[in-house]
């Protein structure tokens, strides 16, 4: 059968059963809107998270990245999974008792503020906001790609999907649909893997295969090294940034996860205090499942990559390296003319992608305009092919590249539902219900809550087909503004009884606004990497502004009123898991 | 024991928990796979260098490891000191 319509039929079985399921679990009430009525099982509730977690970003381009950056990619697979030690242990148990909906919801009412509601809700909104925009891109992209239409109609058709369940079915429509792309997403990232682990290094388990032989009797890894060091790059399982910097990223990365509102609106999603903790587990399984697969998948890769063109004649190169030209996601530029690819070290183009002209050169390749006369690298290539060619480099049948674009589409609308119902729980919550209108009828919040997912997709669909080109560092933003704001917020608020208003606001705020001027300053204002303050780049510095937000909270909260004994009662009594009662408006 | 107390002391234990499995956090992941790696880089174990492992593979079976002995150890916890939550 042709690739196409196998394609077609895949994503279509799918996508009916995302469909299926909001259908059958749609939402009547504003709590199983908000919490899916706070009755999911906690191996669910860790299925949907692991779903919601990761993006297609973690699917398509992560491996690919791990490829390029060797050692250093441990920033990426360390600090995306060791954050969930932290929700499991510091955070979930404790606001899964105090029983509310949102993050916004724990805030105001621990600082018995609604300033701090609000600096809490534009934090949610912001966050979310800019994590979104990132997956109606993707879910373009990868329609585009592979079902052969216009970029635009990708976004619409997955924004159409997305209104569809999001609005219909709220969270509990949301969780079970997670649920089911979780099993499509993983089942579509193992299978190529396996394969590639058997071809490469006889092992089914890529995770033990990683550190297995190849034929010719040597290590992996030591093979992948050695090809690095003779091409001029570092060896692959050395680090290569500064130390501190690859500490401080690693850090903001975690801490960010641990203050992330769509990911801790999930664990008011299970019934009790005890499945708050086992469910952070569980979704720490299924994250892990991926998260170590695909370091073994950027070696293989990368060793095969290398292996197959390096020094190769461009007769000789297998078929799928032609296709990917054709997708512009390759380029060769053959500097010297001798027919060969040269791979080393340095950028092949002057520019960031290759422009092609329409001529092709003496070997049949597609020129390329912009290659860099600098260097003597002749090879572009874009981290995303890594796992999309896959399969086609094992040479698997077609239905495993069919299901691989259905693994890629099931994590970005996942991943979008999910910060959508955040933006629309933040919207008609936190801002109608507390602040301006709090006798608005629950029919009326269920509305509101429903008409506000509405608009924030289509923004967010808006947003995804004109991209600002910054959304690679708005991602940097999410976490370090997560890191910096909610995290230290919600930790003091459990742990220290005597935290009071004023120390969280100023701490949020000082926080907020160091961070964000770093970022602003370093991304988008023209600060230079040799400016670094101790070498820690804009991605890593959240974990420095959560280190300010922590001290200067502490510090005022001395020298200002303790809170009302009625507050420091209910930290006393989120302490404590007996009591639980299902999540509450009220 | 009065329940004021008893609490104090249920809260104590939690925090000491805490305190374990979060040095034990710390050490794999910034210990062992960050500070060092290099170091540990020098032993090698099947295909892997140690250092290299604990950065991509290791550290994350950890943090699995960790939040099920957290787990185990509270709901244990919570039965001893009486404020585990009824069915």
């Amino acid at each position: 059968m042709d690739l196409q319509l196998l394609t077609f039929i895949i994503v279509g079985i799918t996508f009916t059963l995302y469909i299926g399921v909001a259908i059958w679990s749609r939402a009547g009430s504003t709590k199983e809107f908000y919490v899916a009525g706070g009755g999911v099982s906690p191996l669910a509730n860790g299925m949907a998270t692991a779903a919601d977690w990761m993006s297609a970003a973690s699917f398509i381009s992560m491996a690919g990245l791990i490829s390029f950056m060797g050692f250093d990619g441990a920033q990426y697979l360390m600090g995306w999974t060791g954050g969930y030690v932290l929700l499991a242990l510091l955070l979930a148990p404790y606001l899964r008792k105090f029983g509310k909906f949102t993050v916004p919801d724990f805030i105001g009412d621990r600082y018995y503020s609604n300033t701090a509601r609000l600096v809490a809700v534009i934090c949610a909104l912001f966050v979310s906001f800019t994590y979104v925009v990132g997956q109606m891109k993707g879910v373009g992209i990868a329609f585009a790609r592979f079902l052969d239409i216009p970029f635009e109609q990708g976004v619409i058709i997955g924004v159409g999907i997305v209104f569809f369940y999001a609005v219909l079915g709220g969270m509990k429509g949301i969780t079970y649909t997670q649920v089911a792309q979780y099993c499509v997403l993983i089942f579509a990232y193992m299978v190529p893997a396996i394969f590639i682990s058997m071809i490469m290094v006889d092992n089914p388990i890529p995770q033990l295969g990683f550190g297995g032989k190849l034929q010719d009797g040597t290590y992996l890894l030591d093979k992948l090294d050695k090809l690095h060091t003779d091409l001029g790059f570092k060896a692959y399982t050395v680090a290569n940034k500064p130390t501190i910097d690859l500490f401080f990223v690693t850090a903001a990365l975690m801490l960010g996860t641990a203050g992330l509102p769509h990911v801790i609106v999930r664990f008011f999603t299970v019934p009790k205090v005890r499945d708050a903790r086992i469910s952070a587990g569980w979704a720490l399984v299924f994250i892990a499942i991926l998260y170590t697969t695909a370091p073994a998948v950027a070696a293989f890769a990368r060793t095969n990559l290398i292996n197959t063109v390096s020094n190769r004649s461009y007769q000789e190169v297998p078929q799928w390296f032609k296709n990917w030209e054709n997708t512009d996601l390759l380029a060769w530029s053959d500097k010297n003319n001798d027919g060969k690819i040269q791979y080393q070290s340095g950028n092949a183009l002057t520019d960031i992608k290759p422009v092609f002209s329409d001529q092709k050169g003496n070997s049949g390749q597609r020129m390329v305009t912009n290659g860099n006369p600098e260097s003597d690298n002749e090879l572009y290539v874009d981290r995303d092919i890594i796992v999309l060619a896959n399969p086609e480099i094992a040479q698997l049948p077609g239905w495993v590249i069919a299901l691989v674009v259905a693994g890629g589409l099931a994590a970005a609308l996942s991943t979008a539902a999910g910060l959508l119902l955040v933006i629309s729980t933040s919207v008609s919550h936190d801002l109608f219900k507390k602040l301006i209108m709090p006798q608005i009828s629950e029919k009326g919040e269920l509305n509101a809550a429903r008409i506000s997912a509405g608009i924030a997709v289509v923004v967010a669909g808006y947003f995804g087909m004109n991209p600002p080109d910054y959304v690679a560092a708005l991602v940097a933003f999410a976490f370090g503004l997560a890191a910096a704001s909610f995290f230290p917020a919600i930790i003091l608020g459990i742990f220290s009884k005597k935290m009071n208003k004023e120390g969280a606001i100023t701490g949020m705020i000082v926080g907020l606004v160091f961070t964000a001027t770093y970022i602003l300053y370093f991304k988008f204002w023209g600060g230079t990497p040799d400016q670094y303050w101790f070498g820690i780049s804009p991605e890593g510095i959240g974990t420095l502004g959560m280190i300010f937000n922590f001290i200067i909270s502490l510090v005022v909260s001395k020298f200002t009123s303790a809170p009302p004994e009625s507050v420091q009662q209910v930290v006393e009594n989120i302490r404590i898991p007996r009591g639980a009662g299902k999540a509450s408006s009220h | 024991m009065d329940n004021k107390n008893k609490m104090q002391a249920y809260w104590k234990k939690n925090l000491r928990y805490l305190t374990i499995l979060l040095s034990i956090w710390f050490i794999v992941s910034y210990g062992f796979g960050i500070l060092l790696a290099d170091y540990l880089n020098q032993i090698k174990i099947a295909g892997f260098k140690l250092g290299f492992w604990f950065a991509q593979q290791g550290s994350i079976y950890v943090f699995v490891i960790l939040i099920f002995v957290y787990v185990r150890w509270m709901n244990k916890l919570d039965k001893e000191f009486d404020v585990d939550e009824k069915e």
